[in-house]
């Protein structure tokens, strides 16, 4: 047995509210050995993040730690001095954030940043500063690390600049990196490739590392031990073949259920029922006032021939030397009435591009949108204006898809308005009716969006699309901003409008376990063309295309969920 | 980047020509300058005499033509007033203007972004709460009142500085400073804290909600992550990133500097363009007016040419297009 490197004993975090003390962590204690790393799981709220800034040294005012002790290689560390602190950080414990996109300063160099972090724990000169960043960059595997160095973040992409702040994380070889989240913002396929380099350095550099994540797919395949989180506490603790196999806990059994399984179809998804905030969404009232769905001429409700969209790269005054991105690339398929029809691909591969085109929100550049015969790219303003108010979108992320400085009846009542479908005075009762009916308390509608959670804001979004009781439901990525127990909420939502108001529907997402779960028929998109489309069971138990095949083995396996 | 420059060039001669119309309008229907030169003892055929010399009898368009090459070589004309060429009483005049458009903004700048970054770190502090409170005061109180009571604080009651004029210039070969004699410097102190004063509230003010806002990012919390010290992460991470947006506005409120000294000079007696300018609109002498507002347009649009040009130096996220 290997001594632990750092131990977290019975640490409670206050912050102090016009309403008494409020507790985000109560009574934790966890160890990590070196190389070893260890999962923290649960909910936004629960704590794992505000524990991981403790062991760091950063919590945000007035957060601090009442209680408990921290202590880092026999030393305690909780208690020192700011100055102190500050030396540890970045020297002896290493952070990585969830957003590569927004933890490195845009406005200075790759190299810049790494040699001066290089240069303030370790005593090197210029060169042999540079020298070593450049072989951090080249452990990280980021190719060209020479060329890469003088570079600015935009430059590299996401799944890149995730590679250079782990790089940043190990400038002085640190014995404790605590990852929040690192690869929730990025796509299946480079999640995998970061937390394979992750484990390696871990292993290699016997680096302990705190993992805080909310998915149960990076917790299997890549913890050896695990600690679950809810409300503050740890509620379970053990290696991560225990805990998922045989979770012991009523709470992590119940967010274990609620994990989509890539493997197996349900009918719905199991929702967290620990707690007790299941939500009730009323659809058997909407369904009884929902006017009856007419089916389509064709049995089509959209047809999509050849859709091309492509964005100026460099302009140039001369017309011929303007160099165009091709997003989208002679895209066709067809969504039947009734059917989810399921779009997947990495970021990038144009699958949103196609939902906003259909949305009407891009010009198309060539290709037709045929929607119940009629071509939506050839439609007059007022064609278009019946056109959109048959579709409704729903977008990612609940937090900027929603007006800060509109109350939430002002946001749902406006499609009513916009679309004059409701005359101004009568606009409140429906509003609220609406409201009600997704699930959200009375008197919601006086209130401001950022007063609701992830997930209420996105049945705000429901409730917004659904008000003008549209045939079409466009969902761009509806729940990968939102946790493993909201999201079956959500998903749960929107399979019934699809199966009891017979809305027809197109989901994209790069979740494919929740694609399989949702979708009758899936098509798989990369770099702007269609590869595939097949019934969802056929295409994720027999894929044709080998790119296919390649994404279905990137998904977590969640073996040993299955077991028990 | 190229293509950037070229394109914002050729905005800004539209911009020019629009504004070289309004200018030139102005002869046309503020009064008649043939009335003006020949006043009242005239007779017909000096009328016509002078309308063909002029080229008042030719259309429009060709005046306007005429107008603008004339424009482009620096030639507006005579003043009505003073019956000497525009260009030449202006050129006497800018030195003066530049002078203290200058010394303010460096005041502004300098002052502004110091006292931000301050309040902005010390976000609680009991100076820098004072700060923010008299800064409103500043944001508030009419630039000719605030001229007025420094005149009476500092020339009247204490007697420290001169409150009009330029004090004692030396003439370098055409142009006359005021910075290289004492009394020249001591004249330039009170308007340009007159002058400068509202700029600095405003550049001040500005930079430290966009400070505040920075030191909310990912890439802030990250660097303390790294264990970087305040220091660093205040004036190397933070103060560039925040000055991205802020040298827009600086460069905006340098065109208003050099257009708000019209007040200023007239409180101070400066004799600088605005003072000048002043002067014409109450004499109606066109060709002085039309002269000040090309020049005053010709400063705005390079200002701004430059403040493009600085920003895509800044941030390297907007050098990608030309590249």
């Amino acid at each position: 047995m290997t001594e632990a490197i750092l131990s977290i004993r019975n640490v409670t975090v206050e912050i102090p509210t016009r309403h008494g003390i409020f507790k985000p962590v109560k009574n934790v204690s966890y160890d990590i050995k070196p190389g070893e790393i260890r999962g923290v799981v649960g909910e936004s709220g629960a704590g794992k993040s505000m524990t991981g800034n403790a062991v760091i040294g950063l919590l945000d005012d007035p957060a601090y730690i009442s209680e408990g002790e921290i202590w880092l290689k026999g030393r305690r560390i909780d208690n020192l001095p700011a100055e102190e602190k500050r030396r540890i950080r970045g020297k002896e414990i290493s952070m990585i954030f969830q957003d590569p996109l927004t933890s490195l300063n845009p406005l200075f160099t790759v190299g810049e940043q790494l040699v001066e972090t290089i240069q303030l724990h370790l005593n090197l000169g210029a060169s042999e500063a540079k020298a070593r960043a450049i072989a951090l960059l080249d452990a990280v595997a980021i190719p060209n690390p020479e060329e890469r160095f003088n570079q600015y973040p935009h430059q590299f992409s996401g799944g890149m600049r995730q590679r250079v702040v782990i790089a940043l994380a190990l400038c002085s070889e640190p014995s404790v990196i605590v990852a929040d989240e690192p690869t929730t913002a990025l796509d299946v396929s480079i999640q995998a490739q970061v937390l394979d380099l992750i484990k390696s350095l871990a292993r290699e550099r016997s680096i302990g590392v705190i993992l805080v994540t909310h998915d149960m797919g990076v917790i299997a395949d890549t913890t050896e031990q695990v600690t679950v989180m809810y409300a503050g506490e740890v509620v379970e603790m053990g290696t991560t073949d225990q805990v998922l196999g045989a979770p012991q806990h009523p709470y992590t059994q119940s967010l274990i259920a609620a994990v989509p399984r890539p493997h197996k179809k349900r009918h719905r998804f199991p929702q967290v029922s620990y707690g007790g905030r299941e939500t009730v969404f009323k659809i058997d009232d909407l369904a009884r006032n929902w006017p009856q769905s007419e089916p389509s001429k064709s049995g089509k409700m959209l047809e999509v021939k050849g859709l091309t969209k492509r964005f100026v790269e460099k302009s140039s005054i001369i017309p011929s030397r303007t160099t165009y991105f091709t997003a989208v690339d002679n895209v066709s398929f067809d969504i039947r009435d009734g059917e989810v029809f399921g779009i997947v691909g990495e970021s990038g591969s144009g699958k949103s591009t196609v939902a906003r085109m259909i949305a009407t929100l891009h010009k198309t550049d060539g290709g037709q949108i045929l929607f119940d015969g009629e071509d939506v790219t050839a439609m007059d303003a007022q064609q278009l204006a019946g056109y959109r108010k048959q579709i409704q979108m729903i977008f990612q992320d609940p937090f900027s898809s929603l007006n800060p400085r509109m109350k939430v009846g002002d946001i749902v009542a406006e499609p009513l308005i916009h679309h004059k479908i409701l005359p101004k005075g009568q606009t409140d009762a429906r509003v609220r009716e609406l409201l009600d009916k997704v699930g959200l308390a009375r008197g919601a509608d006086q209130k401001y969006p950022h007063e609701f959670s992830g997930g209420q804001r996105q049945r705000i979004s429901i409730a917004r699309a659904i008000a003008t009781q549209p045939r079409f439901l466009i969902c761009d990525e509806p729940t990968s901003a939102l946790d493993v127990s909201i999201q079956a909420q959500i998903l749960n939502i929107l399979k019934d409008l699809q199966e009891y108001l017979g809305l027809t529907m197109l989901f994209i997402s790069h979740d494919l376990p929740v694609v399989r779960q949702m979708c009758d028929r899936v098509a798989v998109m990369k770099s702007g063309q269609l590869i595939e489309v097949n019934d969802a069971e056929t295409l994720f138990e027999a894929p044709e295309h080998p790119y296919t095949a390649e994404l279905l083995t990137l998904m977590p396996h969640l073996a040993q969920l299955d077991e028990a | 980047m190229l293509t950037f420059i070229l394109r914002r060039i050729g905005q800004s001669a539209l911009v020019l020509l629009i504004v070289g119309l309004v200018a030139f309008a102005m002869f046309r229907f503020v009064g008649d300058p043939v009335d003006n030169m020949l006043g009242q003892e005239r007779t017909l055929e000096d009328v016509e005499r002078l309308k063909e010399q002029l080229g008042l009898d030719r259309p429009f368009p060709v005046q306007y033509f005429k107008f603008l090459e004339e424009a482009v070589q620096g030639n507006f004309g005579v003043s009505y007033r003073q019956g000497r060429e525009v260009s030449e009483i202006l050129l006497e005049r800018a030195p003066a203007t530049l002078e203290l458009a200058a010394v303010s903004a460096i005041f502004a700048i300098l002052l502004g972004i110091a006292l931000g970054v301050y309040t902005a770190i010390r976000r609680d502090g009991f100076i820098a709460n004072f700060i923010m409170s008299t800064s409103l005061i500043g944001v508030s109180l009419p630039t000719f009142l605030i001229g007025i009571l420094l005149i009476y604080l500092f020339s009247v009651e204490l007697n420290w500085l001169p409150s009009f004029g330029r004090g004692d210039v030396v003439d370098l070969g055409g142009w006359t400073t005021g910075l290289l004699t004492a009394s020249g410097l001591k004249s330039l102190v009170l308007p340009s804290i007159t002058l400068g004063l509202y700029q600095m509230t405003l550049i001040m003010r500005l930079v430290r909600s966009e400070m505040l806002e920075v030191l909310r990012q990912d890439y802030i919390r990250f660097a303390r992550a790294r264990g970087l010290s305040d220091r660093v992460i205040h004036f190397r991470h933070a103060l560039k990133n925040t000055m991205v947006p802020v040298v827009t506005i600086i460069g905006l409120q340098l065109g208003a500097i050099i257009a708000f000294a019209i007040i200023t000079e007239t409180v101070f007696q400066w004799p600088g363009m605005g003072l000048l300018f002043i002067n014409a609109i109450q004499f109606v002498d066109i060709p002085v007016m039309a002269a000040y507002l090309m020049l005053i347009s010709v400063m705005f649009v390079g200002i701004n040419l430059l403040v493009d040009i600085l920003y895509a130096f800044i941030d390297p996220r907007l050098r990608v297009a030309g590249k």
